[in-house]
């Protein structure tokens, strides 16, 4: 036993302890969190080893089912940003949790992500990673739907769960194909084979793409994303913008890394770029008509999340995972901070309603305002140092991709500084705004933490640790790259700034994106209705006069016929059961003497 | 002399005539007799058999063993049969097989 078994099961453990175990008891939390801790701690006395340990968990034939946890710069990279933003939404939560009446189910279900989340950074093969895939999207139902008496919530839930599991599908054959092509499932022994035409690589490529397209909410399965925002604030940091979210590129980039980055060259990669880019284009165009302060982050997450995507696509994976490292603290700080402020102003989360906060809740504002910084990429910020190279990755192989690229980059600034001018400058626009306060040390210690690190994450010394960062990654160059993004940052900051300082209410009304492209519009009338609904009726049907009316009804009807029939012997007359006897036994001696 | 096909011959005529009143009469006590027949029957048959089939010059007794079993048991059946006979008809008022149909499924 070493400590990436215990890494991966620590919080397995405590999960099924908070459950069954310590159902009531008031110590749930402090285990929880005490356990994320305990599995930073780990994730650190981990860094840079590089090895392998695995277990056979079934053997079928002579095909071995393999539980394996994979050391190397990418997983335990990965593990830093999952446990390090874990810890602090623990700590996060004890405080913003402390009144909530099912706060054990709560940390449980953060305890069952953290596992969820650890194995499928850890798994060294496919069937490991699908098997944690599922677990995460699992946990994330769970955690979503933790308000469940509130409709929207439970509804939420059931999207999030059946949106992914329609990208599992795709990701369901993807590894069966490529399980055909290369013979294994481990991503140590994978190569293609010279003979493989492209095109199956390519098609065996995209199908894997579609489980990331559902778990990093790409369009078009995007819609789940900003209604997860129903769960609790913490959860929304944790899982919908630090980790699970990006786990969809991690394993991109696993399977990059594993059968080369000559397969993805292609049709398979352009697809994944353009996939990308246009859900960081439209996702950005929504953002910018949102009222909904987390609704804002969200699209902003899927925006970033596509900027991640595109670079996978581009072949330039380092970038795309340099970009996660930076994202997942400074999206967690942004996430973290609107929770305290949401607390703060008893649960309102319109930003038409705050204002004034950054006078009223200073350290919130100015760690608010550092994160802003970092994800619309002041230079030198972290955001900064990761944004420029995916454009630079887009540059240099796809001119289109990198002038949506670079209108994403007017867009961000615009729609945070938009968040940023209403939420926190100018007066408060109601009371609730009015009477908020600056929240406890336990809340804002986390922030300060985070960005702390959305300042510095993109330099030398601490993308050492990143799951994978380029080689010039953290320098600064005066060139193209960089006047464009400046003047894009300019435009964007300053549009908003005028368009919205001091304003009461929005001055912009552009129905298109507030009503985010009519897409959940379509889904519903559209898919729900003749698809899903036409397939009901043949399910029906099927169950109604096949199963029950043939098969159910069909059998006891038969039963009860039959019985009718040979009631109608039991006639009760003597006589009647005597002839019966002699008849019986005259056939006897005719069968038997004459036969 | 009498040979074993006109024993069996008669044999065959009271048990038929036995089974042709068990299934016909309707009156219970008849019934009764009659099965009473069919067992005579079998017992005249048993005794012949014995009588015919010699086992070193002597006749073959094992049958006319059987008959007495026979006859024992039947005497027993007859006190039961009677009993039930008469405790029915203290319940039901009736010896008339027609009138006790309350075994009809």
């Amino acid at each position: 036993m070493n400590l990436a078994w215990i890494l991966l099961f620590l919080p397995l453990a405590v999960a099924a302890a908070c459950q069954l175990v310590l159902p009531k008891s008031p110590i749930v939390p402090l285990v929880s969190t005490a356990s994320a801790v305990a599995t930073l701690v780990i994730s650190f006395l981990l860094l840079g080893k590089i090895e392998t340990h695995s277990f056979n968990w079934a053997t079928i034939g002579d095909f071995n089912l393999q539980i394996g946890i994979q050391l190397d710069r990418l997983s335990t990279g990965m593990m830093i940003v999952v446990t390090g933003v874990g810890a602090l939404v623990h700590i996060f939560s004890l405080a913003y949790m402390k009144d909530d009446s099912a706060k054990n189910r709560y940390f449980t279900g953060l305890a069952l992500f953290m596992f969820s989340m650890t194995g499928i950074v850890l798994a060294n093969n496919f069937i490991m990673t699908f098997i944690f895939w599922e677990l995460v999207g699992l946990s994330s139902y769970l955690l979503i739907g933790h308000w469940y008496q509130k409709e929207s919530a439970a509804d939420a839930a059931k999207k999030a769960f059946l949106c992914n599991r329609v990208g599992d599908f795709g990701f369901m054959v993807g590894i069966l194909m490529l399980w055909g092509i290369t013979g294994t499932l481990s991503f140590s022994e994978m190569a293609v084979p010279a003979t493989i035409s492209s095109g199956v690589i390519g098609a065996a490529i995209l199908c894997i793409f579609c489980g990331a397209v559902g778990k990093s909410a790409q369009l078009p399965l995007h819609v789940w994303l900003p209604d997860a925002m129903e769960g609790p604030t913490p959860v929304s940091a944790l899982i919908h913008a630090a980790t699970m979210v990006a786990a969809g590129v991690y394993m991109l980039f696993r399977v990059q890394l594993s059968i080369g980055t000559e397969a993805f060259d292609g049709f398979a990669g352009t697809t994944i770029a353009y996939v990308g880019g246009f859900t960081a284009l439209i996702a950005a165009l929504m953002a910018t008509q949102q009222d909904d302060i987390k609704r804002v982050l969200a699209y902003s997450t899927l925006s970033q999340l596509g900027y991640m995507v595109m670079a996978v696509g581009l072949l330039a994976g380092e970038a795309g995972m340099f970009h996660l490292f930076t994202h997942a603290w400074f999206k967690a700080l942004l996430f973290l901070g609107s929770g305290a402020v949401i607390h703060a102003c008893h649960h309102e989360q319109n930003i038409w309603k705050m204002g004034g906060l950054l006078k009223k809740m200073p350290i919130t504002g100015i760690t608010f305002f550092l994160g802003f910084a970092a994800l619309i990429a002041v230079p030198f910020t972290s955001g900064f140092f990761s944004k420029e190279l995916i454009l630079e990755a887009a540059h240099e192989k796809q001119p289109l991709l990198f002038w949506i690229a670079a209108f994403v980059a007017v867009l961000t600034p615009f729609y945070m500084t938009r968040l940023f001018v209403v939420a926190f400058l100018g007066k408060a626009k109601s009371d609730n705004a009015d009477h908020a306060h600056e929240v406890s040390p336990l809340m804002f210690i986390p922030l300060v933490i985070l960005s702390i690190l959305a300042l510095i994450a993109g330099y030398g010394f601490v993308n050492a640790y990143a799951p994978a960062a380029p080689e010039h990654a953290g320098e600064f160059h005066l060139n193209f790259l960089f006047w464009v993004s400046a003047i894009a940052l300019i435009i964007g900051a300053g549009a908003a700034f005028l368009l919205y300082a001091g304003k009461d209410k929005d001055p912009l009304s552009i129905p298109l994106f507030k009503n985010r492209f009519y897409i959940d519009g379509i889904y519903d009338h559209f898919l729900v209705r003749y698809f899903q609904d036409a397939f009901a009726a043949i399910i029906h049907f099927f169950d109604e006069f096949l199963i029950n009316g043939l098969l159910v009804g069909g059998l006891s009807r038969g039963a009860a016929s039959t019985g009718n029939l040979f009631r109608k012997l039991q006639s009760g007359q003597l006589q009647a059961y005597s002839f019966a006897f002699g008849l019986g036994v005259i056939l006897v001696i005719y069968f038997t003497v004459f036969l | 002399m009498a040979t074993l096909n006109d024993y069996l011959l008669v044999s065959g005529l009271l048990f038929a005539l036995g089974l042709a009143g068990v299934v016909l009469r309707r009156n219970i006590i008849i019934v009764f007799m009659c099965l009473e027949l069919m067992l005579s029957a079998a017992n005249l048959s048993l005794v012949a058999f014995s009588r015919f089939n010699t086992v070193n010059g002597l006749p073959d007794y094992n049958g006319q063993m059987l008959v007495f079993f026979v006859i024992t048991v039947a005497a027993a059946e007859v006190a039961v049969g009677l009993a039930i006979i008469v405790a029915l008809y203290r319940t039901r008022q009736t010896i008339h097989t027609d009138e006790l149909t309350s075994l009809k499924g």
